[in-house]
């Protein structure tokens, strides 16, 4: 579902995509670009939170740099199993996200665990679980990615 | 990379998001009982660290109007691949972009790209539009379009243990 945004809120959400500076007031210098009060500034970013258009203000952190392990896995399922796999998949407290996709290979997920090491563990007890191979594709290199939602 | 038990315990207190208040730093650090100066130093520093990327918020893209999604996967060329993988990030719809390892025979594809539109439509022109970046570096490509969401578990730090 799509809203309507005031002018004011497209160009906060925009805003809000890049760096904010790490000072004691982050909303004030925020709010002289945009003409509003300080005040203002986080009652509306409130509003838009608590309204679902922004879903968390804060810092972002890069997963990896904090310790953890990250893989993308794909299996394919004949579809008549397609239930019981999922269920054998999604025991694991280390798979993160999982997604039904339309190709060969239509199951997608990631595991996500604290040391690098349980990748593998996790990857084979899923085969041992499920009888079916479990490709990884870990990343060899990451991209700077340029996204924005244009509000 | 081991973190600092102060660093740790910051992470764990920011990463559901800032209180929205004029001083959410200086909110922050009286939880954590450390100064804001302190704070600010602190993530300063684990943003030079690559730690944090930025503080900012996540627009809802969905609620904006970018409902529709695919994976594209592309074969390309091994000796132009990081170049065009750059480009290709940097395109403003696109919201991941790695290179991953081929596996053989199944998976010939060692580029991947999250691209979103408002339609599968959208998606799909967007999909060509990588594909005139890539030009005759790429042998072939695909898209997978997601059909379910079958688990979505929010990435936290775990409490440390013991």
């Amino acid at each position: 579902m799509t809203v309507q945004l005031t002018d004011l809120d497209r160009r906060l959400i925009n805003r809000l995509q890049d760096d904010l500076p790490l000072v004691p007031h982050p909303f004030a210098s925020l709010g002289e670009e945009l003409g509003l009060t300080e005040e203002n500034i986080v009652d509306r970013i409130r509003q838009l939170r608590d309204d679902g258009l922004l879903t968390r203000f804060g810092p972002f952190f890069d997963a990896e740099a904090l310790g953890g392990a990250f893989c993308l896995c794909a299996m394919s399922v004949p579809e008549d199993r397609f239930e019981d796999v999922l269920t054998k998949v999604n025991a694991h407290a280390e798979v993160a996200h999982n997604y039904e996709r339309d190709h060969e290979l239509n199951m997608w997920f990631v595991l996500a665990t604290e040391q690098r090491g349980d990748i593998m563990r996790t990857a084979k007890d899923i085969e041992h679980d499920t009888g079916l191979e479990v490709l990884l594709f870990p990343k060899k290199r990451e991209f700077f990615v340029g996204f924005r939602v244009d509000a | 990379m081991t973190l600092d038990p102060k660093d740790r315990a910051i992470i764990e207190a920011t990463q559901a998001g800032l209180p929205l208040v004029p001083q959410p730093f200086a909110v922050v650090a009286e939880t954590l009982g450390i100064t804001e100066a302190e704070l600010l130093d602190r993530l300063d520093a684990l943003k030079k660290q690559g730690v944090v990327r930025r503080i900012g918020a996540a627009p809802n893209h969905y609620r904006l109007g970018m409902t529709a999604n695919g994976m594209s996967v592309w074969d390309v060329d091994d000796t132009v691949v990081d170049s065009l993988g750059e480009i290709i990030g940097a395109l403003p719809f696109v919201t991941h972009c790695y290179r991953r390892p081929r596996v053989l025979p199944v998976w010939r594809y060692n580029l991947f790209a999250m691209v979103h539109g408002s339609s599968r439509g959208e998606v799909l022109v967007k999909r060509d539009k990588v594909a005139d970046l890539l030009g005759g570096a790429c042998q072939a490509g695909d898209i997978l379009f997601s059909t379910r969401i079958l688990k979505k578990t929010g990435m936290r730090l775990a409490a440390k243990r013991g």
